[in-house]
């Protein structure tokens, strides 16, 4: 299979890889998928309470090149947004940005439900009202 | 050294540039049909084809009259158990293999049940071998046939192929064996293995592609087959087909090279094969191998490294060709059935890695290999959300996942 570039240069550099303590109020940590099905997503935001935007995001990704490529990118795309716009990422909009085949549209998946088990576990943990969802 | 690396001789070997020469007369100069009875075109390529099959017979200790050439292993296998299915319907009607057999055994045999066979697919133990006295377990006085790999595809284990034949013949079965990944690299004899049937194919030893053989017993029992391709009778009625001449003239000098070669080889591909492994275990935790070391082909290494996904682990050693059991690499998008059948947990089957030795690869190579996949797996356990929850001694099986 044939990778594009954009999946090659995150693979190759990826961004933002690491951990935030995850007892820290302000970071919000989701962590999605299954060992058993070969893709394991972790993906925190640091929050700014006072203002609500993602100052820093991090990841740490067991899955294939495009469920790295995909986590890496969620995580630039997260910092400066704020926890509503990050919501507004849809699975699609990385599935475009990084070009990847109809085999690989369950990273995209996987990484726009890690976001949004992210922005929960940080609304959770801030006592902002949380909408009813399953999370990791 | 060049790169790319091939080192994926499972999945084929390139052929031998001595077998490709004693191919080349017959694609022009000498390019009659082998069943062309009165000229002397017909005549050079039917002592070219006669030729071969005492190369091909001669390897595994057959007779020349025991060959039947085909156009690989996949036919070979559908031959030999759809073959034996219908021509010993009336003595019973129920077949033996395994889990961990070939596709091309395993649809066989799930084409057979829809047409009223019944099939027995025995469960293997951890190390990758059946367990004979579940075999024994499993005869009836219905069982027609015991079809077991001689060496598996994936992980290079290798069956205890002389018991299982004793086992079937004291219940009067008979005993084919898929040898695709034996034959040329391990000793394999008919007349010591006990085998009424097997399946050769010339690429996996350095021939053509497009080419191999049904070994066929003919004495003690003589074994019959129901023809499965309809035509001009050839291969004794066997295997219709004008014959692939060239293809079988490389598939005979392949068995020959192989046989005067095979000693000095094997210990050559053990020594490669055990460097790779004793540096990879050297310098990497958590890394696992799948299926038993101590009955196995000398050019086969299937290890998981945890924590790390196969196809990831491959787009890291791009320049070094090799497969993965992982479920992305596979075009199912189920991991390993194979080592799933072991037991080890898909985890570990989608972070699984097969490498295969072959003649051309060089020990500077294997020294090359080794030292990229360990940098790779390295970067990617750094990038790993269950290294780091292993490293934490959190026990990851205890863990709720999300499924998705």
């Amino acid at each position: 299979m044939a990778y594009s570039d954009k999946v090659l240069d995150h693979y190759n550099n990826p961004r933002n890889v690491g951990s935030f303590d995850k007892s820290d109020p302000t970071v919000g940590t989701g962590m999605v998928g299954a060992p058993e099905c070969g893709d394991v997503m972790k993906l925190q935001v640091k929050v700014n309470p006072a203002t609500g935007v993602i100052e820093d995001a991090k990841f740490k990704t067991f899955g294939c090149g495009s469920a790295i490529a995909s986590s890496s990118l969620a995580t630039e795309w997260l910092r400066g947004k704020t926890v509503d716009e990050a919501l507004a990422i849809k699975n699609t909009d990385i599935v475009n940005e990084l070009s990847l085949p109809p085999v690989k549209i369950h990273c995209s998946v996987l990484a726009e439900d890690a976001i949004k088990a992210a922005i929960d576990d940080y609304k959770k943990k801030s006592n902002v009202e949380v909408p009813t969802k399953a999370h990791a | 050294m060049k790169l790319p690396i091939y080192m994926d001789n499972h999945a084929t070997t390139p052929v031998d540039p001595r077998v490709f020469k004693a191919m080349t007369p017959y694609f022009t100069d000498t390019f009659g049909n082998a069943a062309s009875r009165n000229h002397s075109f017909g005549w050079v390529a039917e002592d070219a084809v006669e030729k071969a099959r005492k190369q091909v017979a001669d390897l595994i200790g057959a007779n020349n009259k025991e060959i039947v050439f085909t156009s690989g292993a996949t036919e070979s296998n559908n031959l030999a158990l759809k073959g034996v299915a219908e021509m010993y319907a009336e003595k019973g009607d129920h077949i033996i293999t395994a889990a961990t057999e070939h596709k091309a055994i395993l649809d066989t045999c799930k084409r057979l049940e829809k047409e009223g066979v019944k099939v027995t697919y025995l469960a293997v133990e951890t190390n990758g071998l059946v367990d004979l006295n579940k075999l024994r377990a499993a005869m009836t006085d219905k069982t027609i046939l015991v079809s077991l790999m001689y060496a598996n595809n994936e992980i290079g284990v290798l069956q205890p192929v002389a018991e299982i034949s004793k086992i079937a013949k004291e219940r009067g079965a008979l005993f084919h064996t898929d040898a695709t990944q034996a034959v040329g690299k391990v000793p394999v004899d008919v007349i010591k293995d006990g085998i009424d049937l097997a399946s050769i194919s010339a690429h996996k030893m350095y021939g053509p592609k497009g080419v191999g053989a049904l070994y066929v017993r003919r004495r003690n029992p003589r074994v019959q087959l129901t023809a499965q391709m309809d035509g001009g009778g050839h291969e004794r009625g066997m295997r219709s087909g004008t014959l692939n001449v060239p293809g079988i003239v490389g598939l005979g000098e392949a068995c020959a090279l192989a046989k005067a070669e095979m000693p000095e080889e094997s210990k050559r591909m053990a020594y490669l094969r055990d460097k790779l492994k004793d540096r990879l275990l050297a310098s990497l935790d958590e890394a696992y191998i799948n299926g038993t070391m101590e009955h196995r082909l000398p050019n086969n290494l299937n290890i998981s490294f945890a924590f790390v996904e196969g196809e990831s682990l491959l787009m890291g050693i791009n320049e070094i060709a090799v497969s993965s059991g992982s479920a992305c690499t596979s075009a199912t998008l189920e991991p390993s059935y194979v080592l799933k059948a072991l037991g080890a947990g898909d985890d570990l089957a989608h972070s699984s890695i097969r490498f295969g030795l072959g003649r051309f690869n060089t020990e500077e190579e294997v020294d090359y290999v080794a030292a990229k996949v360990i940098d790779v797996v390295n970067k990617l356990r750094e990038l790993s959300p269950l290294y780091e929850m292993h490293k934490e001694g959190i026990d990851l099986t205890k863990v709720q996942w999300t499924a998705h």
